[in-house]
């Protein structure tokens, strides 16, 4: 009778563990299966092909750097989606959020260089996280206010944003012949994983990423340890029981934006601060895009995102190494295809759990 | 819709990765190894020794070309796909091997040069200005390799490592000869122009155009138009196309482009509304046959295969390098396909402003 019930325990405790770390590890493999097809159809070898791809993302110190500074951003955004939807909201405007917030680091980075690095630094941090969360303020509030679609707001500021930057760094603020700002202040330059660690060397990797997986802790504490935490997860889960419960709405939506935008402008110090140095047009292409399918894949749990950040940022640099053998169309059909079958394969197998659950009797 | 994807995909079938026999296939592999032994322990003295020693007999299988292309990609029948004609024809020509980056995002283009200049490429090609901060960059990091940037935009301040070699075009020279034959081809007085990303370098076609059809012409009245203020203002064609169904219908007979990709958009609507258009970067005759006036071309290509062949001959030599019509660097098309469109006396006019360009007699102004 005890033997019987502690087979079940670990039974249920190994089910549990296959669920979390087996089903994504099956569905990438099926991912990778699937691609192969693809390789094989254009005549290479998906052995080396995939082999180039290893070895070049996590095959040395450089290629893991790049993954992990391809992975930092992604962190960003997967959070700024995430928060969003423990609320209930869909974020889809972190792409503007994050132009807008970057900008802002860039121009109190060189208006303000006048300032000492220990004021600088935070200033320029600030200012990309309130860049970002005015951004994403507004349609919080017209949501709150007029009941206005955050979806279609977001997508239409996402425009606003991206050619008003653009306006910025063709018109006002730019170095002749370039798409980009001025250099900002060298003492508001934040330092690159290579200082530290020379294995990394040639990387732009930065000291942003423990700022990423500092901020994702603090969004885990924020939801789960938090007076407001609870309330936005309690507005997420059934607005008007939470209406009811004494939570504002409106308050409350307003609040989940803001967050959720000032974690996208965060993007602005990996880029700004640790990366390029300036702010230059057109520099995300659908990173806040991405961040969508980072958040869902990562189950919009902090944990997860950050985990789903490093896959997705593998994938991009593992696109761009094989992209030397294979088309760049191919690489994009890959990380479509990894995306799709992670995705879906996860529900389908979430689902498959779940029907077995409720069939076993007890 | 149907034929343009199929045009497209046909353009971009992929290259077969080995273009040499096996054997110098083997060759090739060991005097990489040799290369890369002889960088590992060798002191900078010897290594210039070895190196002017090697320039002298070098011939083009042990070099390798990496090149990564623009935002537009190959395949924009534009700028990126005759940098491509450069590789092709410096491969069938002097026999180096190459390989070639689309990037994505903007970070890509660092990553994708330096990932050529870790790997086995001799002289690494940077295709447009958005490369012009990282691959300054890069050469520092990488001094016995080789770079080279298109459209490179120099800074007064910051220096050009000598490794790095610079190419630069004076497209407002053929731009101005353009804008002549589109101001003297046009019987409504007025002539267009869309541009890619507002920029500085797009802003050099638009004055060279502007400039040459007041030229012959000072009532001209030229309508201008850019595509965005991002990047991707350089493909986007159904803007393209927007920008130009305008400008032909507030009158505009001849529409000149300088857009990358969103140009393909302004000859469909020269097709549409049979108007006439010019081309730019290669000969875009075959974009809209019968409407497509001239090409004002830029010989990314001629660049790019002087360049490897310079680094064969071992004349290679960083700086800045510019190519105007002097050089036959730019030009204009002129041949069977649109003979019937300029007629003699146009096209006489034309070539005595190309030779005061070429003496100095007008200086052509670029913003």
């Amino acid at each position: 009778m005890s033997s019987a019930s502690e087979q079940s325990r670990r039974f249920q405790a190994a089910r549990k563990l296959a669920g979390v770390i087996g089903v994504p590890a099956v569905a990438i493999a099926a991912a990778f299966a699937a691609g192969a097809v693809f390789i094989l159809a254009i005549g290479e070898s998906p052995v080396s092909v995939y082999g180039r791809l290893f070895s070049g993302t996590f095959g040395n110190f450089y290629g893991l750097g790049q993954v992990l500074f391809k992975a930092t951003p992604l962190i960003f955004t997967g959070l700024s989606v995430a928060l969003a939807f423990k609320a209930g909201l869909f974020n889809i405007g972190a792409e503007g959020q994050l132009y807008i917030g970057t900008f802002a680091v860039a121009w109190v980075g060189f208006t303000l260089s006048g300032l000492p690095g220990v004021l600088l630094v935070p200033l320029c941090v600030l200012a990309g996280a309130a860049g970002g969360a005015l951004w994403g303020a507004v349609p919080g509030y017209l949501k709150s206010r007029f009941g206005a679609h955050e979806v279609i707001n977001t997508i239409m500021l996402n425009f606003v944003a991206i050619a008003l930057t653009g306006y910025f760094v063709t018109h006002v603020y730019f170095v002749p012949e370039t798409v980009h700002t001025q250099r900002i202040a060298a003492q508001a330059q934040i330092p690159r994983l290579e200082q530290f660690w020379p294995v990394f060397k040639g990387s732009p990797v930065n000291v942003s990423l423990f700022l990423a997986l500092g901020i994702a802790v603090a969004v885990y504490f924020f939801l789960w340890r938090t007076r407001f935490g609870f309330e936005l997860r309690a507005l997420g889960l059934n607005p008007a029981a939470a209406e009811y419960g004494g939570i504002s709405v409106g308050a409350g939506t307003v609040l989940a934006m803001t967050l959720s935008g000032a974690l996208a402008g965060l993007v602005g110090v990996d880029f700004v601060m640790g990366y390029k140095y300036y702010y230059e047009g057109g520099f995300s292409s659908g990173l806040g895009f991405m961040g969508i399918a980072v958040a869902l894949l990562g189950r919009n749990h902090p944990l997860g995102v950050v985990l789903a950040a490093f896959l997705f940022g593998a994938l991009s640099y593992g696109g761009l190494v094989i992209n030397a053998v294979v088309p760049k169309e191919l690489v994009e059909i890959l990380q479509g295809i990894v995306i799709l079958v992670v995705i879906a394969g996860t529900n389908v197998f979430g689902q498959l759990a779940a029907s077995f659950k409720r069939g076993r009797p007890g | 819709m149907k034929r343009e994807s199929e045009r497209i995909r046909h353009t971009r079938t992929p290259v077969p990765a080995s273009f040499l026999p096996s054997t110098s296939k083997v060759l090739v592999a060991l005097l990489c190894l040799l290369f890369a032994l002889s960088i590992s322990c060798g002191k900078k003295k010897e290594d210039a020794a070895r190196e002017s020693a090697a320039k002298a007999e070098r011939s083009g299988a042990d070099l390798k070309v990496g090149l990564v292309f623009d935002v537009g990609g190959r395949g924009d029948k534009s700028f990126n796909d005759s940098a491509y004609r450069g590789l092709e024809r410096a491969r069938d020509e002097l026999g180096v091997s190459f390989e070639y980056i689309e990037p994505g995002e903007g970070s890509d283009r660092e990553s994708a040069l330096r990932l050529l200049a870790s790997g086995e490429a001799g002289i690494i090609f940077g295709i447009g200005f958005l490369f012009t901060d990282d691959i300054n960059a890069i050469a520092r990091d990488f001094p016995h390799k080789k770079f080279a940037c298109v459209d490179y935009s120099v800074t007064p301040g910051q220096e050009i490592p000598p490794n790095l070699l610079a190419l630069k075009f004076r497209e407002e020279e053929a731009s101005f000869l353009v804008g002549a034959i589109a101001a003297l081809k046009s019987k409504t007085g007025k002539i267009g122009f869309v541009g890619g990303m507002k920029i500085p370098l797009i802003k050099k076609f638009e004055a060279g155009y502007v400039e040459g059809a007041k030229y012959v012409r000072p009532d001209i009245d030229v309508l201008v138009a850019y595509a965005g203020v991002t990047a991707n203002a350089f493909k986007n064609p159904s803007k393209g196309k927007e920008l130009a169904l305008s400008q032909y219908s507030k009158g505009a007979s001849v529409i000149f482009h300088a857009s990358g990709s969103t140009g393909l958009g302004v000859f469909e609507a020269a097709r549409e509304r049979n108007g006439l258009a010019i081309g730019v970067d290669s000969d875009q005759y075959e974009e809209a046959p019968g409407h497509v006036l001239t090409s004002m071309i830029k010989d990314v290509d001629v660049a790019v295969y002087e360049a490897i062949k310079s680094v064969l001959d071992g004349t290679f030599s960083g700086g800045v390098r510019t190519l105007g019509l002097a050089e036959g660097a730019v030009s204009f098309v002129y041949d069977d396909n649109n003979r019937t469109l300029i007629d003699d006396e146009i096209l006489d006019r034309v070539q005595q402003l190309r030779e005061k360009i070429i003496s100095g007699e007008i200086i052509v102004p670029s913003t």
